[in-house]
């Protein structure tokens, strides 16, 4: 069953049973790199050199192999590093061991893990987190937790944190094709935190939102990186009956919810394509394949794919799936259906990446000829019950390839996978790897544990920012509506709107305008992107101090953007003009309107922008526009003229 | 049982082991704790003896370790036991008649390894089983068979070990073996691949000695691949010297295969940390086949002759001379009754004028003092300055191209087999096993210098 997010409401969700949680990534505004002295530098493209390597799974701390190594390891891939001398020193390929972790990220680190309410913890173990795929050259990135058991406020309840993690950043993936992978080191090394949140959220929404909700108390530190690729999330999802699948490296908060949704909606698929399965009388491990070569039945097929392979000498191998027939045609995504499931396998594991790299006999869509499939299935001894998958490469990838192709299958009876999937912009999800478990963690040999110590704690503790939803109900409770105390609560300039309320007489509502919209429309006109912080807090104290309103304010910034000047001067040459000033300037407003078609409120608006302007933002918008009012009171409505 | 008891508290010591005690828990105890930084749950794990006594190691259920400081704690109640399995998976190592036998002796190093918590380093794990079930393509090889020698550090590898491990190559020749392997931290494989260069002469088969320069913990690890290259080069080459075997570039992609007496580690912590000094490597190994560098080596033999002579004599210090070294450096050697002095003088060889008293009195005193380069390629040339004149005069031998570690064994090795003056002089001067070479060749000294243009090209043009 798969459908829209517009027809699904949260009822829908909680019938299904929908769980998801969040692992957020973010990096930390440090200078150098967590465990060298690299510095960091925006991402580029650019390399000096290249280095390769090979992964192989090693045991965990506890003797166990880690089940995703070993798939990641079938694939044996040539992974080669692209190296910038600016960015990468031997630490980051693995030819030197790890220097002292970064006491810089280190505070950062605890700060948010406080901010989140976490319990810290008070020794430092660094782990290696295994990673096979290749994103880290050592094969695995050193991790440690900060703290566990935090939360957020969202919506009147709680969401649990479940821990923070501090972490080196992987490689980016530049290009993946058959056995070889190619990543970026630009960004490796990098210092970032890693959240994860209990599996609360109930809608696609939710999850976003509490996404908003961490992002933003990660950046109310003011330590944390902004830009592309800066935070990234990990979504899991969960339906009843279901198992946590994680989707990996969603960039951007808005596409959160629709990938939820999809996901949400694969797994009930699955789930339905398992009682379909067991409603046709095959049990979990009791699915019976066969393999056979085809390449001599399909000798001169027009099927382009097929075609091809036989021509490179590649082989053509069918599998038989008894009772499957039609279950690979069953929708899982939009656009996606069950064989897809099956072709990522193929895909990630076997290598074959040429798509497409299957083909079954349901498939609507280029295929074999009829004559072709009849000839197929006979050979293979298919009946009507059964489904036929085609796959062709190399002899030892089409090997892996058909156990890929039997394992897949045989997990439709278990519903859901565990799996990690990655996020495709459409909103739609592809296998990516078997989710690891807690046996790819190692501790790092290479460092030494490290208490964190009572006085580093303490200090952290002492500086603690506010958190945002403290500050955005501080300013409610000020009397600040409720959207605009949100707004200024993240604002970059929270900090000197709270100096202002303190250093100059405007009131918290007056001043939360000035800053979250008089400046920008003062900016603009002067072209500036920011202007010096000290300069905003002293304009507003001193403005307040000569008696000006707020727009008097207003003028002096102007003044001072345009002319130049110290703040004192630009105050003291400021004054409000009489009411007498302003009525000359309404008429002389009066007189450019061409026509008084418009209706009131427009020309209202129009000659108030005006007069304002005219005299340079003084008065206030409210004392001009009554005068305004008064004078459009006793203008006659003149006749149109021209348009 | 006061072993059994110890090890339920493995590491904890003092306030920590107390701890453990109060709530009667131990080490693999799955426990919920209550302290006032939070509540935990996870496996208490065993904790290095090196770490404090403050703190208490946790295993979370995500895999994730923590340390909790015992201060803090108010309880620990046991719900249940994880006790860690760390084992290889073991599988037998097959037979294939039609394949070359190979002997791998280990002494330690990190070519197979496993945790350690009492330093909470790693250790080696060795087994032939073990080995197959982590590096089961050694299977199509060769047939292996393993014994482990020692299980030592490389640093702590010795005269003892030496002779040992000599010995043990002689027996397996004699028993017929088509090449050996030897396992051995990275640190003084060098010093070991010289001194076994002496005492095992003549072999008619591959001597490769293999280790690993990031443990085979880890997913990168160079520990198989080194490990498949050095049992490739000794099943298959035909080059029967001792020889080092490790990466050539720092990417997975082939391996050198060294002269035991021209090799060094030459930094302490990359992949391709060993080269060839003055001279090119004997070959290229990846597990598809041998490729020969250099043309002049002892070639694989069908006969079992081999001469192991362990003579050893460990009275020999190297003494690396930096300006202003004072002489009670070379007269405090003769005072404590030392029989050789190698000196790694600098430039062309030579040692400050202070220096030459002591010298003279060391040499009248019987003790054998040599001398080689600290700049460890070329030639000691103590003809060409009369300082260099003077200090033979004194007695001072120079020996040519040995490296200073190299002469360091050789000397020690000469020692154990006469004291008589020129004898020592003679097997010293003799080039036995490469570590004197008559001349070298141009490119034989390469070492790049990064930021030139036309090196920078190289770099971007080959993996690393």
């Amino acid at each position: 069953m798969i459908r829209s997010m517009e027809e699904t409401s949260p009822e829908d969700y909680r019938d299904i049973g929908l769980k998801s949680g969040l692992e957020i990534h973010q990096q930390l505004d440090t200078e150098r790199k967590l465990f060298c002295r690299c510095p960091v530098l925006p991402y580029t493209d650019s390399f000096d050199a290249q280095v390769l390597r090979h992964m192989r799974p090693t045991l965990s701390e506890l003797g166990e192999y880690d089940g995703t190594a070993l798939m990641e390891f079938k694939t044996r891939k040539d992974i080669v590093y692209q190296i910038n001398k600016n960015t990468i020193c031997t630490y980051e390929i693995d030819d030197t061991p790890p220097f002292e972790l970064n006491r810089q990220a280190l505070e950062i680190g605890l700060e948010i893990t406080m901010l989140l309410n976490c319990k810290l913890v008070s020794e430092i173990h660094v782990q290696r987190k295994q990673y096979l795929d290749g994103s880290i050259p050592a094969g695995f990135q050193r991790t440690t937790i900060l703290g566990v058991d935090g939360w957020v406020p969202f919506r009147g309840r709680r969401i649990d944190i479940v821990q923070l993690g501090l972490e080196e950043d992987a490689c980016r993936e530049v290009s993946d094709m058959a056995h070889r992978r190619v990543y970026l080191t630009d960004r490796l090394g990098i210092p970032l935190i890693e959240t994860v949140t209990a599996p609360q959220m109930r809608t696609p929404e939710e999850v976003a939102a509490v996404a908003r909700v961490l992002s933003r108390l990660a950046r109310s530190s003011g330590k944390v990186r902004r830009g592309i690729g800066a935070a990234r999330q990990d979504v899991n999802v969960s339906v009843n009956g279901g198992m946590r699948v994680e989707i990996k490296g969603v960039a951007r908060i808005p596409e959160i919810p629709l990938l939820v949704h999809n996901e949400a909606f694969r797994q009930v698929s699955l789930l339905e394509i398992r009682e379909e399965l067991l409603r046709r009388g095959i049990r979990a491990g009791g699915l019976s394949n066969a393999v056979h070569d085809v390449s001599s039945v399909l000798r001169g097929t027009a099927y382009g794919p097929a075609a091809e392979a036989l021509q490179l000498g590649l082989g053509v191998t069918a599998v038989l799936l008894r009772g499957f027939a039609g279950i690979l045609s069953t929708p899982t995504q939009p656009g996606r259906t069950f064989a897809d499931e099956i072709s990522d396998r193929v895909r990630v594991i076997a290598c074959l990446d040429r798509l497409p790299n299957i083909l079954h006999d349901g498939f609507q869509g280029e295929s074999l000829s009829a004559s072709e499939w009849d000839r197929l299935r006979g050979h293979a001894g298919a009946g009507p019950k059964d489904a036929l998958v085609v796959v062709w490469g190399g002899e030892d990838d089409l090997r892996t390839a058909v156990s890929e192709i039997a394992i897949r299958a045989g997990e439709a009876l278990e519903g859901v996978v565990n799996e990690t999937r990655q996020s495709f912009s459409d909103g739609t999800n592809g296998f990516e790897r078997i989710l690891p478990g807690p046996n790819r963690m190692y501790p790092d040999t290479d460092l030494a544990p490290m208490a964190i110590g009572h006085d580093l704690i303490e200090r952290v503790r002492s500086s603690l920012p506010e958190r945002p939803w403290e500050r955005e109900e501080r300013y409610v409770t000020a009397g600040v509506p409720g959207e605009s105390a949100r707004q200024m609560s993240l604002s970059p300039l929270r900090h000197e709107y709270d100096r202002s309320l303190q250093e100059s007489c405007y009131g918290p509502a007056e001043l939360m305008h000035f800053f979250l919209s008089t400046l920008n429309h003062i900016l603009d006109e002067a072209g500036l992107e920011e202007i010096p912080d000290e300069d905003l807090v002293q304009v507003l104290a001193l403005s307040g101090e000569a008696g000006l309103p707020i727009e008097g304010a207003e003028a002096v910034l102007r003044r001072l953007l345009n002319e130049g000047g110290t703040i004192r001067e630009t105050v003291a040459r400021t004054e409000v003009p009489g009411r007498q000033t302003v009525k000359t300037a309404v008429r002389k407003a009066m007189e450019t309107l061409s026509t008084w078609s418009m209706d009131q409120e427009r020309v209202e608006r129009y000659l108030t922008g005006r007069v304002r302007r005219d005299l340079e933002g003084l008065p206030g918008g409210a004392e001009v526009l009554t005068v305004v009012r008064e004078e459009l009171k006793y203008a006659a409505p003149r006749s149109t003229e021209g348009g | 049982m006061i072993a059994l008891y110890e090890d339920r508290f493995k590491g904890y010591r003092g306030r920590s082991l107390e701890c453990l005690r109060k709530f009667d828990v131990g080490v693999w105890s799955d426990v919920e704790v209550r302290s006032t930084g939070g509540d935990f749950r996870g496996v208490v794990l065993p904790r290095s003896e090196t770490a404090d006594d403050a703190h208490i190691v946790l295993k979370i259920h995500n895999g994730y370790n923590v340390g909790i400081e015992v201060d803090t704690i108010e309880s620990m109640i046991e719900r249940g036991r994880i006790e860690a399995h760390y084992k290889i998976p073991e599988k037998e190592f097959p037979f294939d008649p039609d394949k070359p036998d190979v002997k791998l002796f280990g002494t330690g190093g990190t070519i197979a390894s496993r945790l350690d918590y009492r330093t909470g380093a790693v250790i080696p794990a060795f087994s032939p089983g073990e080995l197959y079930g982590s590096v089961p393509e050694l299977a199509d090889i060769c047939n292996l068979k393993t014994e482990k020698l020692y299980g030592v550090f490389s640093e702590n590898m010795g005269p003892e070990q030496w002779k040992g491990t000599a010995e043990a190559i002689g027996r397996e020749i004699e028993n017929g073996v088509d090449g050996i392997v030897i396992g051995h931290g990275t640190d003084t494989m060098h010093h070991t691949a010289a001194v076994l260069s002496f005492m095992v002469q003549d072999s008619p088969v591959p001597i490769v000695m293999v280790g690993s320069q990031r443990s085979s913990d880890r997913p990168s690890s160079d520990a198989a691949l080194n490990l498949m290259n050095a049992t490739y080069a000794a099943a298959r080459s035909d080059i029967a010297e001792v020889m080092v075997c490790m990466f050539g570039p720092t990417s997975d992609q082939y391996g050198l295969l060294h002269r035991g007496t021209r090799v060094r580690k030459m930094h302490s912590s990359y992949r391709s940390t060993f080269r060839t000094i003055g001279d090119i490597p004997l070959a290229m190994v990846t597990r598809d086949g041998i490729r020969i560098l250099n043309e002049d080596h002892r070639k694989r033999r069908g006969d079992r002759k081999v001469r192991i002579n362990t003579a050893f004599d460990p009275r020999v210090s190297i003494v690396y001379y930096y300006p202003n070294m004072q002489p009670d450096i070379i007269n405090s050697l003769v005072d404590n009754g030392y029989k050789g002095i190698v000196i790694a003088g600098t430039g062309l060889g030579h040692v400050n004028k202070p220096l030459y008293p002591a010298l003279r009195r060391a040499c009248e005193e019987g003790v054998h003092v040599y001398m080689t380069v600290q700049t460890l390629w070329g030639y000691v040339q103590m003809f060409v300055y009369d300082t260099g004149r003077d200090i033979m005069e004194l007695g001072v031998v120079p020996s040519a191209n040995m490296l200073p570690e190299v002469a360091y064994v050789k000397l020690c090795w000469a020692l154990g087999q006469s004291h008589d003056r020129d004898e020592v002089r003679r097997i010293m001067c003799t080039p036995i096993a490469g570590e004197i070479t008559e001349r070298e060749p141009y490119n034989g000294y390469i070492i790049l210098q990064g930021g030139i243009p036309e090196v920078e090209e190289f770099l971007g043009r080959y993996n690393r």
